[in-house]
This record gives structure tokens, sequence and C-alpha cells, in this order.
């Protein structure tokens, strides 16, 4: 007994090295994002503003040209040619951070190796706090908070893996995940301990797993949006023939197209729209076996409903005349802006009977006591 | 339907250029420009539904939804803890009475909540009816015959075979039929679709939300649910009047009751020991044997916190507990008059309790004159020592048990007919026992000990066997089988509405003007996605296998380039196209 404590508390102290490292290597891979923006920065590619700026536009190739297939190679396939949907833009793809130079894309793959590295690290640091409290690393908001930005790399690195164009997150991603885990060892630290018994539930690894999940994805999601917004407001400039100032064009030009972002963004929320549905729906089913009732309008059931009332918002709005584009980005960061006070605002500020997920409060919140 | 075809004035003249054949990829509503009726009651109904029913109107209301959702997680809900209300009414009185008027302690059950709602899924009939007879209609269809300039459309491929067009086109329709596409030929090119299920996704996943909707507000008018506090070896069955506090829907009857009744065996809780969650239950459970309907066979269960013990329509949940020290009292003769476990109710976390013994029955006074005895009851499970100065419990379980009582006699006017809390006195016809110094009589008890009250009144022991009570609630909601199906087909319909693709894929097949094949493949989705491409890619690689390409007839593949032989790029070319 005494000796199985010890190898626990070993664990904790072992996972509490594991996050200050991921943060420090973090940190290392933060600045290699912001060499490669750096280097990338001496490209003068304008792909965006000489597709946008009037009088360039006659040299666009018209889309509608190539024809292949013919000839004698029999087994080649046919060309596709894609064409972009009336009304849009045909404003091409930034060529990311990098720019195209090569310092600035060797920069920008030594800080995807360490990104790699301290997800490793923090993965590490939240299975360690798990093994330490033999359960869920869930318990408390810290915990939440380490898995959270675990989650969010993750997502990160797989759609890396899967060969999207999602390099560009890599900068935004790594300061908000450094952010996160500074508040996580900041103020939110928790000794690992064990639940109360009303989280004693194989929901909790299906409900707490997926709403973490999910809240990684809508920030994937959200960042895509804010920098849809910014592109886009900066494509509009150009478009009506205004010059953006020097470090806007040096960045914008590097980012995606503004549609391809928004494009992204949807992507992303409409994907993790319906496991958030089951998330609540999970909750709920939990909800009914240790309080009583599905559904009670507890603060937090409240505010994951208003959440997914938001991203419900932005999918209809999404196909909504006079809602598309901008207005309905708004409307994805309202819905994030929800998650996040879902998550932060309600577990701090309003007391329900989600508060064992408190700061450090610990105890007292099971049901009925 | 027409509606779809005719209006929403495309902004390009590209749009035209794809008629019909771009049509009805869904059933989206179209928006109209908001314009106002001629007068008249029809006229203004009319107005009304089409602006309810309308996609603008639908996404305020959702907005105006979470909105409105919002005051009820910030200002103590009634439906949520009544006591936070009552606190809230007493620090604010002049915001209380303004919330009250604007139903903001019941925000969920608000008039203005409610018609929120309500308008909402009003709207959302109003919406997927035809949109449902819409799709019904365009599964008895079929998909639209290709555009004339297949170039036009967002995926594009063409090449040229020695194959003739009849043979391409048979080809193509086995391929795609086979691609499990709805296929036929219109005219020279075949035609073809895919993804219904997008529509029938989204159409189900919306009858989904009314469902659960309905079942929700099922669930709260039939339902009930009940509290009974049940002192270890004590039982309870499932009637009106075994409960201690009973709540109901408007639509519940006694009859609505399911037939049940179960005996407490055990309650077991254990506790954190060392650390900052000292005090923390570890378990906590309830060991009890049921018996389902008026005589079913006896059976055994443990009942914990996410554990309820399910009775048909039934669930009881464990939702408290506390402890039940057994009380012995004798009279000045030695006679037992009173022994049982008394619940007291907890005050703490570390179950500091409070309640009253009561001894209406059997009591006389030394001088023979019948009497009640009343004891004000506090009881720690872990006593901090006479010396620690407080008398609240340091820890929840039984460590160092202590009783304080403090003794009354007279009369507890529990037969005056005016329903009595067990766990306070009626002291207004009660008289203190004194001590020696004319101080109200009291005592600290451990367990096994006898305090005698002055006079030769008689004895009080407490015994040495602590019993432990656990609380129950009793929940009957109809419906949450019905929530529970419409919540699965909710999230099923929402995938398939957000993960289908539906879009149409055209091979046109003609014989050119030198005697060659030409096949052109074109496809559309109905929001830009590199599926349709792909897909196309696909299609086209298979079908090209079947009819290989031939030499360019030109030395100069730039002039090949302009297949369409229609010369004027501003024709509308959607004669050919089918409604469905």
């Amino acid at each position: 007994m005494i000796l199985a404590a010890a190898t626990n508390e070993n664990l904790a102290e072992i996972s509490n090295v594991l996050i200050y490292s991921a943060m420090a290597v973090y940190t290392l891979a933060f600045f290699a994002y912001i060499a490669e923006w750096t280097f990338g920065s001496r490209s003068k590619v304008a792909r965006t503003a000489s597709a946008l700026t009037p009088g360039t536009q006659a040299k666009k190739a018209p889309a509608v040209t190539v024809k292949q297939g013919g000839g004698t190679a029999v087994l080649e396939r046919p060309k596709v040619v894609v064409r972009a949907a009336s009304g849009s833009r045909d404003v091409p793809d930034g060529p990311g951070a990098h720019g195209g130079d090569e310092k600035g894309d060797l920069y920008g793959r030594i800080a995807i190796s360490l990104t790699v590295l301290a997800f490793l690290l923090s993965l590490g640091g939240v299975l360690t706090r798990a093994l330490s409290v033999e359960r869920a690393p869930w318990g408390n908001m810290y915990e939440f908070n380490i898995t959270f930005s675990t989650t969010a790399v993750g997502v990160y690195l797989i759609l890396l893996a899967l060969r999207k164009n999602v390099r560009w997150l890599g900068l935004f991603l790594t300061t908000t995940v450094l952010l996160d885990l500074g508040v996580a060892v900041t103020w939110l630290y928790t000794e690992s301990d064990q639940l109360v018994p009303a989280l004693h539930s194989y929901w909790l690894y299906i409900h707490v797993s997926t709403a973490i999940l999910c809240g990684a994805v809508f920030y994937v999601g959200a960042v895509g949006t804010i920098l849809y917004l910014f592109k886009d407001a900066y494509e509009n400039k150009l478009a009506k023939g205004g010059k953006p100032g020097s470090f806007a064009t040096s960045v914008m030009e590097r980012l995606p197209a503004s549609a391809t972002l928004d494009k992204f963004a949807y992507r992303v929320n409409a994907a993790v729209f319906p496991l958030w549905t089951f998330t609540i729906i999970a909750g709920a089913i939990w909800a009914g076996d240790a309080w009583g009732r599905y559904w009670g309008w507890d603060p937090k059931e409240t505010w994951s409903f208003i959440t997914w009332v938001a991203y419900a918002g932005y999918l209809h709005a999404r196909a909504t005349a006079g809602w598309k584009g901008r207005k309905a980005a708004y409307l994805a960061l309202l819905a994030f802006g929800c998650w996040l006070f879902n998550y932060y605002g309600v577990n701090i500020f309003v007391s329900g009977k989600h508060s064992y997920a408190d700061v450090g409060l610990g105890a007292l919140a099971a049901v009925g006591f | 339907m027409s509606k779809t075809t005719t209006d929403g004035a495309p902004t390009a003249a590209d749009d035209q250029d794809l008629g019909a054949a771009g049509s009805q990829l869904s059933t989206a509503p179209t928006e109209d420009a908001p314009h106002l009726p001629a007068l008249g009651v029809i006229g203004w109904a009319r107005w009304f539904w089409r602006q309810l029913t309308s996609m603008r109107v639908a996404l305020l209301l959702l907005l105006l939804l979470s909105l409105a959702a919002i005051p009820g997680s910030l200002i103590p809900q009634t439906g949520v803890d009544e006591t936070k209300v009552a606190d809230f009414r007493e620090r604010h009185d002049v915001l209380a009475p303004v919330y009250d008027k604007l139903g903001l302690f019941h925000v969920y059950s608000s008039v203005w909540f409610s018609a929120i709602y309500i308008l909402l899924f009003i709207s959302l009939i109003g919406c997927i009816l035809p949109r449902t007879w819409q799709f019904v209609g365009q599964l008895r269809g079929r998909p639209p015959g290709a555009p004339r300039r297949l170039t036009r459309l967002p995926a594009h491929t063409t090449w040229r075979t020695g194959t003739p067009p009849e043979e391409v086109r048979e080809a193509a329709l086995a391929l795609l039929k086979k691609r499990r596409f709805r296929a036929h030929v219109v005219g020279d090119a075949v035609a073809a679709e895919k993804g219904y299920l997008r529509e029938a996704g989204n159409l189900l996943f919306h009858i989904a939300l009314i469902v659960m909707l309905i079942a929700f507000a099922w669930g709260q008018l039939f339902k009930s649910e009940g509290n009974k506090l049940i002192v270890e070896g004590d039982g309870f069955s499932n009637t009106l009047t075994q409960y201690d506090d009973f709540k109901s829907g408007n639509l519940f009857t006694n009859d609505d009751l399911e037939p049940f009744s179960f005996d407490v065996k055990e309650f077991t809780g254990t506790y954190e020991r060392t650390g900052p969650n000292k005090g923390t239950p570890r378990t906590y459970q309830s060991e009890v044997t049921y018996t389902e309907g008026a005589d079913g066979e006896e059976k055994t269960a443990v009942v914990k916190v996410n554990k309820p013990l399910e009775l048909g329509d039934a669930k009881v949940y464990l939702v408290s507990h506390g402890y039940a020290p057994v009380v012995t009292v004798r009279d000045g003769k030695g006679e037992i008059v009173f022994q049982d476990a008394v619940p007291l109710l907890p005050l703490d976390a570390n179950v500091t309790s409070s309640g009253v013994v009561k001894v209406l029955d059997g009591y006389r006074n030394p001088e023979g004159k019948k009497e009640q005895l009343g004891f004000n009851a506090f009881f720690v499970p872990t006593f901090g020592g006479s010396e620690s100065g407080t008398m609240l419990s340091q820890f929840p379980a039984l460590d160092y048990p202590v009783l304080a009582l403090s003794a009354y006699h007279g009369d507890l006017k529990a037969d005056s007919g005016i329903p009595q809390s067990v766990y306070q006195m009626d002291k207004t016809k009660m008289k203190e026992f004194k001590d020696s110094e004319g101080e109200l009589f009291k005592k600290l008890l451990t367990p096994g000990e006898t305090m005698t009250l002055p006079d030769g009144a008689g004895s009080v022991t407490f015994e040495k066997d602590v019993k432990e009570w656990a609380g129950f609630q009793v929940v009957q909601e109809p419906g949450g089988g019905w929530a529970l199906g419409g919540a699965v087909v909710a999230i099923a319909g929402l995938a398939g509405s957000l993960f289908i693709q539906r879009r149409r894929v055209w091979v046109r097949a003609v014989e050119g003007p030198d005697g060659v094949t030409v096949v052109e493949m074109a496809g559309l989705g109905r929001s830009e996605s590199a599926k349709v491409p792909e897909e196309l890619g696909d299609l086209a690689g298979i079908l090209y296998d079947r009819a290989p390409g031939a030499p360019d007839p030109a030395p100069d593949p730039s002039d090949s380039t302009d297949l369409d032989p229609d010369p004027d790029p501003e024709a509308v070319p959607s004669e050919g196209a089918e409604k469905p």
C-alpha cells in the first residue's frame, strides 16, 4: 500500500517533469516557427496581390484550357480540370510560412520536428499522470488543460501526416499551447488524486475524452477562422485597389487563400459537430445515471447547449444568403467563445453540478453531498 | 417547388449555364428578398409564415435561443437549486421582484424562452415538411440531363476515342450504376447522381430534434420524483404516502407509480484519509433487497452513485447518507419506553449531524403522569476531542462518534394535527430538564454510555451500534427512451448530412466532325470539394480504359481546346434538363 503510493507519487513527479520539458521544447519550436516566418519574409512572391490587383488579372490563364489524355499514352488518365465556383475569387494559396525560402523551410521542418517531440513529451506527461492516479487523467482543470493541448497538437500533427495544407497553423498553435500549459502549471495545478464517486463511471472516458477532442478541433477551426478574417480583409483591400502595409503583405501573402482558410475552418468545425452532439448526449446519459435526470439545465449543460446552438447557427449561416463569409466566421468565433466560456468560465465563476472540475477545490462535489 | 429553379437571382452568368442541371442538388430553401405583402389577413398570414420558415429567421431564432439560455446559467434557478434562489431573493430585494416578473428564476420554463423555441420548432417543421415532399419528388424523378457546356462545371475532363459514342455511353452507364449512382441516358449523355443520403440525413436529423423535444416535454409532464430516507434494516414500498417529499409533473397520476418495494441492508462509505482531498468519499454504496410488483421474487442489488436501481420505469438513486444513532430511553422504573435508530441530518461534509429524539408514548414521569420526552441531538462521527473546542466533526467516518443530547419534557404537540418535521422539536409546550446549576440538562455520550436524567426521570443510553441511513431519490421520467432514440438518430442524420457529398456526374459522348468520338465528363457537387474532381478522375480513368484515347487530329493542341460547338458564351442551354 505504502509502496504503491510511493510509486504513484513518483509517476506524478515524472508527469510534472515531462510537462515542463514539453513546455521547454514547445518554446524551442515556437522560436523555430518564428525563424521560419522571418526567413520566409525574404521571399517577394505576391501571388494574391497579382491575382487581385487590377491590371494584372488579365494575365491569369483561363481555367478551362487543358486537355490531356489523348495522344498515344494509353495508360495515362485523362486529366481533370478543376474550376473555381462562380462568384468566388480565384486566388492561389500562399506558399506557407517559409515563403519558398530554403532556410525558412529548414527552420519550419525543425519546428515541426520539435513540435512532434514536445507532443510526445506532453503525451507522456498525460499518460504518467493517468498511471499515477490509476484513472483517466481528466479529474480536474489541470488535467483537462494538459490533455487539451496534447490533443490540439495531436490533431495538427495528424492533419500534417495526412498531407493536408496546415503547416501555417504551427506558430499560432504552439503559441496558444504554451499559454494553455502555462496557465495549467501556474494556476490550475492540482496534486494527483482519486476521483469522487460521481466520476466513477465509464462515461467519464467517453464523455470527457470527446469533450476535450471537440474542444481541440474547435480550437484548430477557430484559428483557421481568425486567419480567414485577416486574409479576407487583406484580399478585399487588394481587390478594391488598396495597398496593405508591408508587414501585412509579407504575412498574408504566405497564408493560404481566404477561400481555402474558410473551407478549412468549415470542414474542421463541421467534422467535429456531430461528435460535439454526441458529447452532449453522452453527458445527458451519464447525468441520467448519476443525477436522476438526463437534462437539468445545470450551467455546464446550459453552456454546452449554447455552444451547440451557436455552432449549429454557424453551419446554417454558411448556407444562408447574406450570412456567408465574414458574418458566418464571426458566428464561428462566437461559438468557440461559448466553448471556452463553458470550459473556463463555468468552472471558475459559476457553481454547478460539474464543479468537481473546479480549480483545486477538490472534495465536496459529488451528488447530494 | 419551381421556386428553386426560377428564383434566387444567380450572381454570375455561369450559374445560368448550369440551369436545371445544377438545381435541386439540395432541397435547401432559396431566400426571397423580404417584400411587404398586400394587405389582408391571408396576405399577412402567408407573409408571416414565409418569414418564419425562412432560413434567415430560423438562424436568428437559433441565435436568440442561445442568447436566451445564458441568464439561466448565471441566475439561480428554482428548478436547479431552490435554496440558492431563496438566498438570492434575500440579498437582492430590488432585483428579485424584477427577475420574478421576467421569469428569470425559471428561465427554461418562462414564456419568452418557450416562445423562442416553439417558434423555432414551428419554423423547423415549416421548413422540413416541404423539403421532405420535395426530396420524395427528387427520389421519384431522375437526375437532370447534362448541361450543354460541360466545360463550365467545377470539374471537367475530356478525351477522344475510337470507340463509338453508344458504346461509351453504355459503358459509362454501367460504370456509374456499379458505383451506386442513379444514372440514365438523356440524349447524347449519361446523367448520374449520388449521395441522396445527405438530404435524407439532413431531414432525419431535424425530425429527430422534434422527436427529442416532444419526448422531453412528455417526460416533464408525466415526471415524478420523490425522496425517501431509509435507515439500515428498514424498507420502503413505492406509494405516495411513504415518501418524505414528492414532486410530479402536471399530468402525473398516482396510478403511474411503479409497484415495487425494497429494504436497505447496509450502507458502505469509505473516505479519503489523507491529502488535500481528505474526507472525500471513495466508496459510497448501499446494498438493498428488492421485489418488483406486488409479490415478486426477492433480489439483491447494490445501489451506487452512477448506478441507480432500475425498476420498470422507475430509477432509484442513492443521493445522500447520514448516521442514525440507536437510542434507548428508560423511565424512572427502568422500563424501556423507546428504543430506535434516530436518523439525523448531516450539516457539513464531515457529517456533523443534528436532529431530535422524540418519545411520544409510554413514558410516565416520576409522579406517574403521562408525558412526552424530547431530546435535541447533535452527532459527530469523529469528535475532535473536548479540548478542540469544537463540536464539528473532523472526518465523515465513525472514528470517534459522540452524541450530544439536551433533554426536555412536556408536550411535543405531535397530535395537534399539524404535520411535524421529525428533525425539529416544537418547544412551546416543552420544559427543560435542569442540571444541578439550573441550566439546561445536556451531556456528551460515547457509544455505550448512559446519561441519567435528573430527579429520577429515567435514563438515556447511546447504544454501541450506530446505524447509517441512505437517502434515495425515486424518479420516473417517461419518454427517456424516445429522447435517446431521437438523439441516436439525430447524430446519424447529422453525420450523413455533413459527411456525405451529393454530387452529379455527366458523361457525354458524341461523334466529332472527323468521325472520332469525343468524350466529355463533368462533375458537380453542392459545395466545392476536392472529392468531386477526385472521383471524376477515378471514373474517367476506368472509362478511359474501356474507351481508350485516339490520337489528336491537329498537331497544335491549342486548337483543340474548345470542344464546345456553341460559340455563344452567354447561352443558357438548360432545355435538356429533366425536372423531377
